[in-house]
């Protein structure tokens, strides 16, 4: 149900739309985009890959955002570390 | 599988609980019910091993769980001696006031020619490297062939002179052979088996029974490439990556590893079930803990790639040309020094260290800083979608 | 790997760990249940119990679909394959699940021709290669695969294949949830939305979770920082005394889901009027079956299936565990009777199931992060 790995789609299949070929950290499969017949990637975008399948885009806006997130608690943490060894060495 | 075999286990278990229990009540302090449970697990793994199938599957060739209850069940128990015990790569003998190394191996593997190599390739790289890594030099090789009728004669030349090719890379010589054709159907095109005959001209005695707590635990290279390149050889995956199998003749780099570290405990040729296996091989025969930090293990990208998408951990991914070696922590550097001097050691390191907690426990750090318990699988790791 | 790796940045989780443990109110349990395997692998994989506080419990949910099946259907599966000239293909996770007679390995050892494939294409593929052969797919898994296999058999009519057939057992997840919401021996205060399955479905079959039990969701992502980030979005919605469905899976999960999946489920399938569930025993339209329109690629019209219902053995508590209201280690035969090697139940045996990611991997006594908004290094 579950094991579903981000891919780059790198080129479409010149016969057939239904195809086309993913990168996944250098290994390269074809996959069926057929599920996405109402907004086929395009290379260079980014599909959650699931059984041979294309299941959805990856939104960079919306990944943008969540690591965006991420980032400002990691930092927000840092800076509380921070203040702690600060007022320790008090 | 009969329905039977069920009873049976809960039988045998409730048996052995009730006995125990009321031991347990005395012995354990107040631990909580979860570690009172746990106890009761490792009780129950370091029962005798018994083999409940009727019939042999595919799980008792991969490498892993099944396979070590088969060889302990069936083959252990029928052959017992105190030579076989050890169930190291090799058999260490003493011939004649001379030490030797005895191994044997079989190779079936499909397809027979595959990116890096072929079935020849293996079959000598194979030997060689369990001799190698029991301390010997290896010196002679054993050849038999079992070929499927219909099997075509130029493909077996192509094979021969791969193993020609190899057993001279190694310094090895095929000494002696055999030859059976067995009708279309069966051996898959060719089995190869081989035994390997080797002389322990070091004064050192490995075994992974004498990894210690503080020891180093080192591995050689990137782990899974072999497994990874077959599985995609097969054609059935339809990935494609620019991944070869590592298979390579390890005497040399095992030379350079004992010449520089004369200390070493153990070293063991990581094939089918990866290093994951090993790793619990050692922590099993030696009764220690194992703790391997996953930010350590080296893997190419491609390997990581087609495991991600598959859904397996390169950990139990086969290799072909890669050693883990138990090192005292002192020599650790050294070590890797030794084996990053020569090409087929190029990308060594250390990945964990032996310690005395949870013994016969293996476990990973994550690169995401929880820890996890890294145990045998059963069988081959299978590509799952959940 | 890109999308992969900045979700796995440990320093992040520590902040995220810290936030979690400063939301807990003192004296009160949290009870988390992620419904969906895939997030249960996720948690043993990376120890991330780890970096929760003593209060926090996460309870497995039932959402794995290997771990559903009840074994009559296993069994049903081995008939088929066992039918002349018949070639049966299936995902890896189905492999070693016990049938009363045995696993899939154990048939083939009898005989059987059962091939693992990695997509429902691969099987059709089969179909091609072996024109003589009868190619049987064994069509597990929730929403998420239900529109692969959809689109394989549509594929599979129009190129006119007569030799390839689905045996299909997929299951919805919204009835399942729903059995664990009215289920009177287990409290719950919130859910970690499954991940995939809302690509499918989108997010808003989940809205009567939040408007009538009161329980807060969140569509959590599979790295370890999506289930963190998600426990936390989680806490935060509890000590806002919100219920309210979130998407924490922006990046992948769009609020509607996927028209052209749901569209070729439509096509192809239809709700079965009701289901045998592993430990949960019957719910309605809870499981999919083959249109009439395909019933030419419905293995249980084109073969004839037995059918027979199997009890689960007497010892085996996967019910309980799928349902949450037991943890692995609390099953009688946890580890003893029941191990990976030897598995009575299919929790022992999926590789999402609870049982088998705690013997895997988390079978040991775990440091906890301290509790209650102390800043500061989580482990040791």
């Amino acid at each position: 149900m579950c094991l579903g790995i981000p891919g780059e789609v790198i080129e479409l299949h010149p016969e057939q739309p239904d195809l086309a070929k993913v990168n996944v950290s250098g290994v390269r499969r074809m996959i069926n985009i057929g599920l996405l017949s109402d907004d086929p990637p395009a290379p260079g975008e980014w599909v959650l890959i699931h059984v041979g399948f294309a299941l959805s885009k990856i939104d960079e806006k919306e990944a943008a955002a969540a690591l965006e997130f991420l980032e400002g608690i990691g930092q927000a943490y840092e800076d509380e570390l921070a203040a702690l060894k600060e007022s320790v060495i008090e | 599988m009969s329905r039977s075999w069920i009873d049976e286990a809960l039988a045998e278990s409730e048996q052995s609980s009730e006995g125990l229990a009321a031991e347990g009540r005395r012995q354990l302090p107040l631990a909580d019910r979860e570690q009172q449970v746990l106890d009761r697990i490792d009780r129950a793994r370091r029962r005798r091993p018994k083999v409940r199938e009727e019939r042999v599957t595919m799980s008792h060739g991969a490498g892993g769980k099944a396979t070590h209850t088969l060889i302990e069940a069936v083959f252990l128990d029928a052959f017992r001696n105190p030579l076989l015990e050890p169930l190291e790569d090799a058999a260490q003998l003493a011939v004649g006031g001379a030490r030797i190394a005895l191994t044997t191996d079989s190779y079936v593997v499909s397809p027979l020619f595959f990116p890096g190599g072929d079935i020849g390739d293996l079959a000598v790289n194979g030997t060689v490297n369990d001799l190698a890594v029991s301390g010997a030099r290896p010196v002679y090789l054993s050849a038999g062939f079992i070929l499927e009728e219909g099997f075509g004669v130029a493909d077996l030349q192509r094979v021969v002179d791969s193993m020609r090719a190899a057993a001279e890379a190694a310094g090895v010589h095929v000494v002696t052979g055999d030859t059976k054709v067995v009708q279309k159907g069966k051996a898959d095109g060719c089995y190869i088996n081989t035994a390997g005959v080797g002389v322990i001209e070091r004064d050192i005695t490995l075994g992974v029974a004498q990894a210690r707590p503080g020891d180093a635990i080192v591995v050689s290279g990137p782990v899974g490439d072999h497994g990874i390149t077959i599985m995609l050889a097969r054609g059935e995956l339809d990935i494609e990556a620019d991944l070869t199998s590592d298979t390579a003749p390890l005497n040399g780099l095992v030379a350079g590893l004992l010449d520089a570290v004369p200390g070493v405990r153990a070293m063991r040729d990581a094939t089918r079930g990866g290093v994951a296996t090993i790793l619990n091989e050692i922590a099993r025969a030696a009764d220690v803990g194992v703790l391997v930090n996953e930010d350590e293990i080296p893997v190419r990208d491609e390997v990581r790639g087609a495991c991600e998408l598959l859904g397996i951990d390169p950990m139990y991914v086969a290799c072909e040309g890669r050693l883990v070696a138990v090192v005292p922590d002192e020599d650790a550097d050294r070590a890797v020094a030794a084996l990053r001097a020569q090409p087929l050691g190029e990308q060594a390191a250390v990945i964990g260290h032996v310690r005395a907690e949870q013994p016969g426990i293996v476990q990973l750090k994550t690169a995401f800083g929880g820890t996890r318990i890294v145990d045998l699988l059963v069988g081959d790791p299978l590509p799952r979608i959940c | 790997m890109r999308f992969v790796d900045e979700f796995r940045d440990a320093d992040k989780a520590h902040a995220l760990a810290a936030k979690i443990a400063a939301l807990c109110e003192p004296g009160r349990q949290y009870k988390l249940m992620e419904v969906c395997g895939g997030h249960t692998h996720t948690i043993y994989k990376h120890g991330l119990e780890d970096y929760l506080p003593e209060s926090v419990t996460l309870v497995h949910g039932p959402g794995c679909p290997v771990c559903v099946i009840p074994m009559g259907r296993v069994d049903d599966a081995i008939h088929l394959a066992s039918q002349p000239d018949v070639i049966m293909t299936s995902f890896g996770d189905m492999m070693r699940v016990p049938g009363s007679g045995g696993s899939f390995f154990d048939a083939n050892a009898e005989g059987t021709n059962i091939k693992m494939v990695y997509s429902p294409l691969d099987s059709l593929k089969l179909a091609r290669q072996n024109p003589d052969k009868q190619v049987v797919f064994m069509a597990i898994g929730f929403e998420t695969t239900a529109p692969s296999t959809a689109m394989t058999m549509i594929r599979a009519a129009s190129e006119g294949l007569r030799n390839f057939s689905v045996f299909c057992n997929h299951v919805t997840i919204v009835p399942a949830i729903k059995a664990i919401l009215d289920s009177p021996d287990l409290r719950l205060d919130g859910f970690l939305g499954p991940g995939h399955v809302s690509t499918v479905i989108g997010c808003r079959p989940y809205e009567f979770i939040a408007r009538q039990y009161g329980k807060p969701v969140v569509v959590a992502g599979f790295e370890p920082l999506d289930i963190l980030q998600s426990i936390y979005m989680l806490m935060l919605q509890l000590s806002q005394g919100r219920a309210e469905v979130e998407n924490q899976y922006s990046r992948v999960v769009p609020p509607n889901g996927n028209p052209v999946a749901l569209a070729a489920i439509g096509e192809t399938m239809e709700l079965r009027p009701y289901f045998e569930w592993r430990g949960l025993g019957f719910i309605s339209h809870s499981a999919l079956q083959v249109k009439e329109k395909y019933a030419a690629m419905d293995a249980e019209r084109v073969f004839s299936v037995p059918g027979v219902r199997v009890a689960d053995p007497k010892a085996c508590q996967c019910g309980e565990v799928l349902k949450g209201v037991l943890k692995p280690w609390e099953c009688k035969v946890f580890g003893t009777a029941c191990t990976p090697e030897t598995p009575i139940g299919t929790c022992m045996v999926s590789p999402e199931g609870a049982c088998a990611a705690y013997y895997n991997f988390g079978r040991m006594n775990r440091n906890r992060v301290a509790e209650a908004g102390t800043v500061g290094t989580a482990r040791s």
